[in-house]
């Protein structure tokens, strides 16, 4: 494709996602904001599973932290949403960094069931009865729903709180996709790739391969951190059954399904993962974990290396012939 | 265009014809002539699927219910979507069902984290969520959250009455609890410690504690056998129950056992965890139960048999939550009917609201169901009974709080 015409369906893109919630009704508006929250959250596991190859089974307890950080600081202190959104990503950026460096002893596999364990254990320590009085133990805590604020309306721009949160959706992941893409196209972007490949030939070539993977952790749980704490102010709602070991494993579906090491991937995998649940219940209420399965092996079947990677074959095949 | 125009032509007609009618009839999103959409989350996937079966026995119920005409000439269309036990699922679909799918109230949704979710949301959308699943306290509280209303007896009133029991019969008591690691574990202790008062302290000797993905709670019943204690109570779902019943039994330990309510069935726990080591185990009761001999001949249950064997036949006749889908399903029927031809939200929850002594067939006799303004828990009594062995021996005046 050429730049102009890449321009083109760039500006075209921004323009729907900015129509979309005038468009459809309130509760496909909130669809897409969660589907938001997905991609920010798929683009950090990305950035550690896709990029680094550091396979994590349990970025659903990121997400439960960053979720639960956004929904303390507004119920007990009274912070206002916006604010605990970077709270949360600085307390799972440290928080992943932690856990990274332990981590970086286990390779392949033994990670694999580190991070299970992280997983798997999140909803009962959110349970743990010494932390009630913060997380409201099993019950949870029930967050308000932010309004738009005052000075758009004296704008003029009268919108719904659903379509705000959209709005204040978008401009996180925004600015999370420019972020990262600023960071793994550079010079970090490429040491995470040579990491992932060929690590003792990376750290020949003088890559600090134990600071840049637990950084990759670090910064990959804040981005599910960010994810965390939006998910949980368009819910309105936080309990430790929200953050089963089931997220962990569909964030990983998520972005085999997206693209691995790609980031318009994670856009493509967050799709999946909100849309083709709701789609299999509705072919089947008996089994409708059997459908989603059916989805599963189709996708992975016909796309081996991801929508992305689906999506780049097509352009390149189309280019070619347009060359012609 | 032109085919715009029918239907508001239809209309005009229809009211220039019979306005005396369209004066009586009152109507909100949801509600026709022809038709009331229900809208309702289960988990039929997930860690509480086995509580999925109520939604299918609901399902089944109000597709008799049209085969039979329907309530007051109107189709039943039940609306149900799987939630999978996880509250932001259940906001999406409760979100679906509200605005897309224009249900006129929620009902049954399962689960008290899923509940609480959309609490806020139902009453801030004025849509009622009626009889929800789930026996917390909080769903009774009409002044703060009056689109909001419970159906079973709560856990925390069941357990204050083993708490009145216990106390009676034993002075110097030594009580062991097992519970489920979540809010409805959590809430029959806090029932209990509640009955106990200022006793609870030195009365409850040992508290252990399961999740519902253990395999099973044996160490937990050896735990509780060693602390000495002469009183069990049993909190536990049915798989876990029957475990602990029969667990307790094999290595010789004898309290007195109190089972929650929610594994009373004789099918799914005391037959597994074998009849004879259930002997003399306490329980409280609302509904009938099928596995018990004694409705052998019952007329209800033998209705609620035959609507099972045509309309869910792949439904376990000794799951009791197929029993309690079905009380519940018809204690909506009952409120339908009473709305007549005013399908409004509010007249929804104005009649759910007024119930004077109602009774189910499959609720045990002498419990029936009240409400009214400032009371939204409509089933508010149990009755003790005792297992003999073959069969629940009800005693003791029907208990309320």
């Amino acid at each position: 494709m050429t730049r102009r015409a890449s321009i083109g369906v760039a500006v075209l893109l921004v323009i729907a996602c900015l129509l979309l919630p005038f468009v459809v009704s309130n509760y496909r508006t909130f669809q897409f904001t969660l589907v938001l929250v997905y991609a920010i959250a798929l683009l950090g596991l990305n950035i550690l599973t896709g990029y680094n190859g550091q396979i994590s089974l349990g970025h659903g307890a990121f997400y439960a932290i960053g979720a639960y950080t956004a929904a303390v600081l507004m119920d007990r202190l009274g912070a206002p949403y916006w604010a605990t959104v970077p709270a949360a990503g600085a307390v799972c950026l440290v928080a992943g960094f932690l856990f990274g460096l332990p981590a970086l002893r286990l390779e392949g596999l033994y990670l694999a069931l580190a991070t299970f364990a992280l997983g798997v254990s999140m909803p009962q320590l959110l349970k743990y009865h010494h932390l009630e009085k913060w997380t409201g133990g099993v019950q949870g805590i029930v967050i308000a729903k932010p309004e738009p604020p005052a000075f758009l309306h004296e704008a003029g721009l009268r919108m719904n709180s659903d379509q705000w949160l959209y709005f204040f959706a978008l401009t996180v992941a925004a600015v999370m996709f420019v972020l990262g893409w600023n960071l793994l196209r550079g010079r970090v972007g490429r040491a995470l790739i040579a990491i992932r490949d060929q690590h003792i030939a990376a750290e020949a070539m003088g890559i600090n391969s134990a600071l840049y993977k637990s950084l990759a952790f670090g910064v990959s749980a804040m981005y599910t951190g960010v994810a965390g704490a939006l998910g949980a102010i368009a819910v309105q709602y936080v309990a430790p059954d929200s953050f089963t070991i089931f997220l962990s494993l569909v964030f990983l579906v998520g972005i085999v399904v997206g693209g691995l090491a790609s980031i318009s991937g994670a856009l493509y995998g967050a799709l999946f993962i909100q849309f083709v649940p709701n789609v299999a219940d509705e072919i089947s209420k008996a089994a409708p974990w059997a459908i989603f399965g059916l989805f599963l092996i189709g996708f992975v079947y016909l796309m081996p290396t991801g929508v992305a990677g689906a999506v780049r074959m097509l352009l390149v095949r189309f280019t070619r012939k347009g060359a012609k | 265009m032109k085919s715009k125009l029918v239907p508001i032509a239809a209309l005009l007609a229809a009211a220039l014809a019979s306005p005396a009618t369209l004066a009586q009839k009152k109507y909100d999103p949801g509600a026709s002539d022809t038709e009331i959409r229900i809208g309702n989350t289960n988990p039929y996937s997930g860690p509480a699927s086995a509580y999925g079966t109520i939604g299918k026995t609901i399902t089944a119920y109000f597709k008799m219910v049209d085969d039979q005409g329907g309530i007051n000439g109107r189709k039943i269309n039940f609306i149900s979507y799987d939630d999978a036990y996880s509250p932001p699922k259940t906001v999406e679909m409760v979100r679906k069902l509200v605005e897309q799918d224009n249900v006129l109230f929620v009902f049954q949704t399962l689960g008290t984290p899923s509940n609480t979710a959309i609490h806020k949301y139902m009453n801030m959308k004025k849509v009622p969520q009626l009889h929800v699943a789930t026996g917390a306290s909080k769903w009774n509280d009409p002044k703060n959250f009056p689109w909001t209303m419970g159906w079973q007896p709560n856990y925390q009133t069941e357990a204050r009455i083993y708490a009145k029991s216990i106390l009676q019969t034993k002075p110097d008591v030594k009580i062991g609890v097992l519970y489920q690691n979540d809010d409805y574990g959590k809430d029959y202790l806090k029932g209990l410690k509640d009955g106990l008062g200022d006793k609870a302290a030195k009365a409850i000797v040992a508290e252990v504690s399961y999740e519902v993905s253990d395999p099973t709670v044996d160490s937990q019943i050896v735990q509780l056998q060693a602390s000495g204690a002469n009183v069990f109570f049993n909190v536990g779902t049915p798989k876990f129950a029957a475990q602990a019943i029969r667990k307790a039994y094999d290595i010789g330990w004898k309290p007195v056992q109190y089972l929650n309510n929610v594994s009373s069935s004789i099918g799914a726990v005391l037959t597994p965890a074998g009849l004879e080591k259930s002997v003399g185990i306490i329980t409280t009761a609302y509904l009938k139960d099928y596995s018990d001999s004694q409705w052998a001949n019952d007329p209800a249950v033998k209705r609620w048999e035959s609507f099972m064997k045509k309309y869910y036949p792949t439904g376990d006749l000794n799951d009791s939550s197929n029993m309690y889908g079905y009380t519940v399903a018809r204690t909506l029927e009952q409120v339908l009917k009473q709305c007549g031809d005013n399908l409004t939200r509010e007249n929804v929850m104005k009649q759910a609201a007024s119930m004077k002594g109602q009774y189910i067939d499959t609720l045990l006799p002498g419990i029936t169901i009240t409400t009214s303004d400032n009371d939204y828990a409509p089933i508010e009594s149990v009755q003790m009974q005792r297992f003999n062995g073959k069969r629940w021996e009800r005693f003791g005046e029907v208990m309320g709080n």
